[in-house]
């Protein structure tokens, strides 16, 4: 099977807007026969459910959680970003292109990214009417800010918590919807089997996390947006719950997973403290807006931060690279942070941490600034220093808090400690230009699909990608397949490709039940989550990802024969829950690293020791992997298959941010 | 690595909706450095390697904004401290050797499901009634068209803070859920977006309020206090007033 | 009418009529208080039997009566059932109490403070108001006035006990219920909330300890 990532001919500038208005539709009285499920209320969910049932279609909704509004969407903190040019710093739909395809390392695909370009200054209309509170200037206009890898500001925040404004926005209208009976939702739900008939997809079997039962649900199309994978790492910025296991059984039932080793390593975390640790904690890419981050020029020196005098001090980031400072792209500078660390410059009990310090900005930038505007004149450093943290107080005010309660150091007066922790998957389901998979019928939207990040996404284009997909690219790319379906009568779930499906998801529940062994669920995701870290984490090399397979292996044939699962399974059990998720996860961590593997080169997230410049930046090769490697499921095995990228409105050149 | 804390908790153990639950006692090692969520982890780790069945209880983000985590401590929701959700409480607020109580949120409106875990869906019910502004994807004007003081702004984001995890219910002595109701209605009516439909927006909220069986209002504040977002109490002062205004309107 | 239903059958209606007949009651202790307080010209009653005579019989004040009876009558239905249906909300009460940590005893207890102050009223009622409105047996039972019947029920102890317990719960019950009418009524505002409660707190300080200065200065006869 070829991939065909059908991208309409023309202007990159126009083929969005050509493609709208001669794509297929659907009318209004065959909307209303039309069913489509949607797996995942996050942005990308929660927007396309809503969306699609306002315009008519018959949409039912599965989320795992309790309610759609706990999506991880909702732990986004520093803004959204769009290229409304309001600062009036010539920032352009093209440029918000620039910006993403050369942050994503150039392994991104140009007609998509630049549709979400283009998308992204609706989405600021569409939130603001829903009554998303965006943060907004004295004279009542919107406010914006600067993330990484930018040389303007277009990021639209609602203080640290974006991410919970826009989805608690996108939720309402999902809610609406439900109110007036246009969507079913079915919160408590694990999508955990796909219904594939005549080639297409045609529903889901959904466990009932309440009851355990087992549910099969039609649909003439299946979107799935669950989200990334971090959690294969066990220790991640995602939440608990969030797993690869609706996606992953899309991927077994023919999907093809792209880029799977494209991981997004988020400079800016709190360090782990301890064995027990369940999650690592995000601290804003806002904060890098002022916040600098230095290291010690001494190695294992032990002193106190306050202690150490300005010219002992290593501000890394803005030594290496002057044009953007500390505010490099991600995985520049959480690759710049290892190498210190590991250079023996690191902070800390653990030493595995940088300092992130506010004082400096704190007392020139702000405290300047304020005492200006009270006419002090040579305000002394205590004064800067009260006014400043006022000003800091209001802007990142709950982080300060955030990271006051985890660590119990109050970052107002001591620097932050931060080290880089896994955060974002650009891999994902490999789809076309339509969102929809190689499978017809199925979709996959925001974080599930690999397709607008390339190798490295940028701070705030996550909210920006889901909500795009959500509200603007689906509803209208749905179409192309849905016209065509509009004969498909509504399949009965007796179909004996329903009864296939429901067979198969509850053998494996039995065979996970009937092990009795001793291990619990959780050891066996720790110990996952260690090796992937250590060997196809921030930096891999051959030698340790082929460890890694084996040891991959080796964990997972021990997962069949040793895994505890208490409780049974006809009732509320989150242990089989959890079980079910990390067996998946134990496969897509061997996937993980067989695209590192095959991928010999660096770039963007993707780092391999063997290929780095003298300056050890990441060196790609453009000659034999500018394309997306799509790997198909074969069993135990995967083939890979490959779409080239073409760049015809960038030049490609190497991501220099010096 | 700092000192080990021996703690004896008192936890609510029950099988599902239908059944009776009782409390169980259970020892377990915490350090100061754990959170809550984390030190039940430990717990659960130890009932599993012993053969028992491990305490179901909500969580997801872990990071205090999700909303899912829901144990009340002590007789307090999310615990002792101000501002935080139980996932967030760390380990260092208990002494060694403390004897802790961890309950359900008890609600007739959120029926228990097994052990900690509660069904919230009632409050998602109450948002499809009512909580938010009737606009289609497609029909937004351009975001700077419609000014908005900044203090309007940071009044409506204030309420618009909301997690929805219910413990403003559970501390309630009347379990009452205006506190939740009343963030979400004046987030929506100080904006000038949702002013259109204020009126029916509330009603409908507070009709299916009414209809889930949460109780009325009596105003002693326990719900602000216990708010691990701090929406104050002044929200429920704005849903009356709509509420009223919108009755007076005969709506 | 139907416009006004909303005040027995929603959960927010039924907080507006509490705190309007609440705030109705208000007025009327403010009232009542003002004109028992004339017993301490410690002039043997006469200016407080002329006030209440002019009570007794101005046809303005009686029609308002009738108001404020219904108020009452409202207030107390209203309140207890209310209370009822509030406390059937949680099932499954909690193991753990929270105590005082996020809320007042007193705004917890209004039902039972209620309930203590409707006791109270029933006596209170039974002592002066019946006498003093439908007999016209003062004469015949005590002595000749109002401020007589006073002297004659102040005279035993039990009485002054229960008006000073009917006092402390009136405090507390005001204490809560004072501002709380403002909150139910949707008035709750930076400036203005402060004052409303500064002047709630000292409203129900001054009011009920006027009252119980009464039956305490009589029985110890400093008011003859």
């Amino acid at each position: 099977m070829t991939l065909e990532s059908k991208i309409p001919a023309g202007d990159i500038a126009t083929k969005w807007t050509q493609y709208k208005s001669t794509v297929p539709l659907v009318n209004p009285a065959n909307k209303r026969q039309l069913e489509i499920i949607v797996v995942g209320t996050g942005l990308a969910g929660a927007s396309a459910a809503a969306t699609l049932a306002e315009m008519g279609y018959k949409v039912k909704a599965f989320c795992f959680q309790d309610s759609p509004r706990r999506a991880h969407s909702i732990a986004a903190q520093g803004g959204i970003n769009a290229a409304k040019n309001y600062q009036n710093d010539g920032d352009s739909v093209y440029r918000l292109f620039y910006d993403t395809i050369k942050g994503g390392d150039y392994r991104a695909r140009e007609a998509n990214v630049h549709r979400l370009a283009e998308c992204s200054t609706s989405i600021i209309d569409q939130c603001v009417a829903q009554g998303v509170p965006f943060a907004r200037e004295y004279g009542g206009t919107l406010s914006n800010r600067s993330f990484g890898g930018t040389q303007v500001q277009r990021t639209f925040y609602a203080a640290g918590q974006t991410g919970q404004q826009l989805l608690l926005g996108a939720y309402s209208g999902l809610e609406r919807q439900v109110g007036l009976g246009n969507v079913k939702m079915y919160a408590r739900h694990e999508m955990i089997e796909v219904v594939k008939i005549d080639g297409k997809a045609r529903g889901i079997i959904a466990r009932n996390l309440v009851t355990g039962e087992l549910e099969r649900h039609f649909g003439h199309a299946v979107l799935l947006c669950t989200g990334g994978y971090g959690n294969v790492f066990y220790l991640s910025t995602n939440a608990m719950g969030s797993n690869v296991t609706a996606a992953w059984k899309a991927h077994k039932a023919g999907a093809y997973f792209g880029n799977p080793c494209f991981t997004q390593i988020h400079p800016t975390c709190i360090p782990v403290s301890g064995h027990y640790q369940s999650k690592l904690t995000l601290m804003s890419e806002s904060l890098r807006n002022d916040g600098r981050i230095w290291v010690p020029k001494k190695q294992n020196d032990d002193r106190h931060p306050n202690d150490i005098p300005e010219d002992e001090r290593d501000y890394y980031l803005e030594r290496r690279y002057p044009a953007f400072g500390n505010l490099v792209p991600r995985d520049i500078a959480s690759r710049a942070a290892k190498e210190r660390c590991d250079a023996g410059y690191g902070v800390g009990q653990s030493k595995m941490a940088v300092y992130l310090d506010f004082k400096y900005n704190m007392m020139q930038k702000y405290g300047r600034t304020e005492a200006s505007k009270l006419n002090i004149a040579n305000p002394d450093d205590e004064t800067l220093i009260r006014l400043g943290k006022e000003v800091i107080k209001e802007k990142y005010g709950n982080l300060f808090d955030m990271y006051k309660q985890i660590t119990d150091e109050d970052p107002y007066e001591v620097p932050m400690r931060i080290y880089p922790a896994v955060h974002y998957t650009m891999g994902g389901l490999w789809v076309d230009y339509d969102l929809m998979t190689n499978v017809p019928g199925m979709y996959a939207l925001g974080e599930a699909n690999f397709s607008d990040h390339g190798a490295n996404r940028l701070g705030a284009s996550a909210l920006m990608q889901g909500l795009a997909d959500g509200y603007f690219v689906i509803p209208i790319t749905i179409g192309n397949y849905l016209s065509k379906e509009i004969h498909t009568k509504p399949i009965s779930t007796d179909h004996e490709a329903f009864v296939a499906a429901e067979k198969a998801a509850n053998d494996r529940i039995q065979q996970l039940m009937s092990i009795h062994g001793t291990r619990s669920v959780e050891s066996y995701h720790r110990e996952l989550g260690l090796i992937m870290w250590n060997k196809c984490g921030m930096a891999r090399n051959e030698k340790g990802l082929k460890e890694a397979i084996a040891e991959i292996q080796a964990l997972r044939a021990d997962f069949y024969k040793n895994v505890r699962i208490p409780g049974s399974i006809n009732e509320f059990n989150p242990e089989l829950d959890k079980a079910g998720r990390v067996a998946d996860f134990l496969e897509l961590g061997e996937l993980m690293c067989i695209d590192a593997l095959n991928r010999n080169e660096s770039c963007g997230g993707h780092f391999r020791e063997e290929y780095q410049t003298e300056e050890g930046e990441a060196m790609r090769d453009d000659e034999n992997y500018m394309y997306v490697a799509a790997w198909e499921n074969k069993g135990d095995t995967w083939e890979l298959h490959k779409e080239e990228l073409k760049y015809e409105n960038i030049k490609i050149q190497q991501r220099s941010y010096k | 690595m700092s000192k080990l804390m021996k703690l004896n908790l008192k936890v609510w153990r029950q099988k599902n909706t239908n059944s009776a639950g009782n409390f169980e006692e259970y020892k377990v090692d915490a350090s100061p450095d754990m959170s809550f969520l984390e030190m039940f982890d430990v717990l659960n780790e130890q009932l599993i390697e012993t053969g028992k069945e491990p305490v179901a209880f909500d969580h997801d983000c872990r990071e205090g904004i999700c909303g899912m985590c829901s144990m009340v401590i002590d007789g307090r929701p999310h615990g002792p401290k101000q501002g935080v959700t139980t996932c967030q409480l760390h380990m260092r607020s208990f002494n060694d050797g403390d004897t802790i109580t961890v309950e359900p949120w008890r609600a007739d409106g959120f029926p228990v499901i097994k052990d900690l875990t509660v069904n919230r869906s009632a409050f998602d019910r109450i948002i499809a009634a009512g909580g938010f502004i009737s606009t289609n994807a497609g029909n937004a004007v351009d975001a700077n068209s419609v000014l908005i003081p900044k203090d309007v702004a940071d009044e409506a984001f204030e309420a618009a803070t909301c997690i929805g995890c219910g413990a403003c219910v559970s501390a309630c002595k009347n379990a009452s859920a205006m506190l939740f109701v009343g963030a979400k209605v004046t987030q929506l009516s100080k904006l000038p977006q949702g002013k259109p439909e204020r009126e029916t927006r509330v009603v409908a909220m507070v009709n299916q309020m009414d209809a889930e069986g949460f109780g009325a209002c009596t105003n002693t504040g326990a719900c602000a206090a216990e708010c691990p977002k701090q929406i104050p109490l002044s929200v429920i002062a704005n849903l009356n007033r709509e509420y009223i205004g919108a009755k007076m309107n005969g709506k | 009418m139907k416009l006004l239903s909303f005040l027995f059958t929603s959960s927010i209606g039924r907080k507006v009529l509490m705190a309007v007949t609440g705030l109705s009651l208000v007025a009327f202790l403010l009232v009542h208080a003002g004109i028992n307080a004339c017993i301490f010209f410690n002039d043997g009653g006469e200016t407080f039997n002329h006030a209440a005579e002019f009570m007794a019989h101005n046809w303005l004040i009686r029609s308002a009566e009738i108001g404020l009876f219904l108020g009452l009558l409202l207030h107390i239905v209203q309140g207890l059932s209310l209370t009822a249906s509030n406390n059937q909300k949680r099932s499954s009460k909690y193991g753990a109490s929270a105590g005082n940590a996020n809320s007042k005893w007193y705004s917890r207890s209004m039902g039972i403070l209620g309930s203590l102050l409707l006791i109270f009223l029933v006596m209170h009622l039974k002592h002066f108001w019946v006498v003093s409105r439908f007999t016209d047996a003062i004469q015949e039972t005590a002595g000749s006035t109002l401020f007589d019947e006073m002297v004659v029920v102040f005279a035993d102890p039990l009485p002054v006990f229960v008006y000073v317990i009917g006092c402390i719960s009136l405090a507390y019950h005001l204490l809560h219920g004072f501002q709380s009418a403002f909150q139910s009524l949707g008035i709750n505002h930076p400036a203005y909330s402060p004052i409303i409660k500064s002047i709630g707190a000292g409203f129900s300080i001054i009011v009920p300890l006027v009252f119980a200065a009464m039956p305490i200065a009589m029985h110890l006869g400093w008011i003859k």
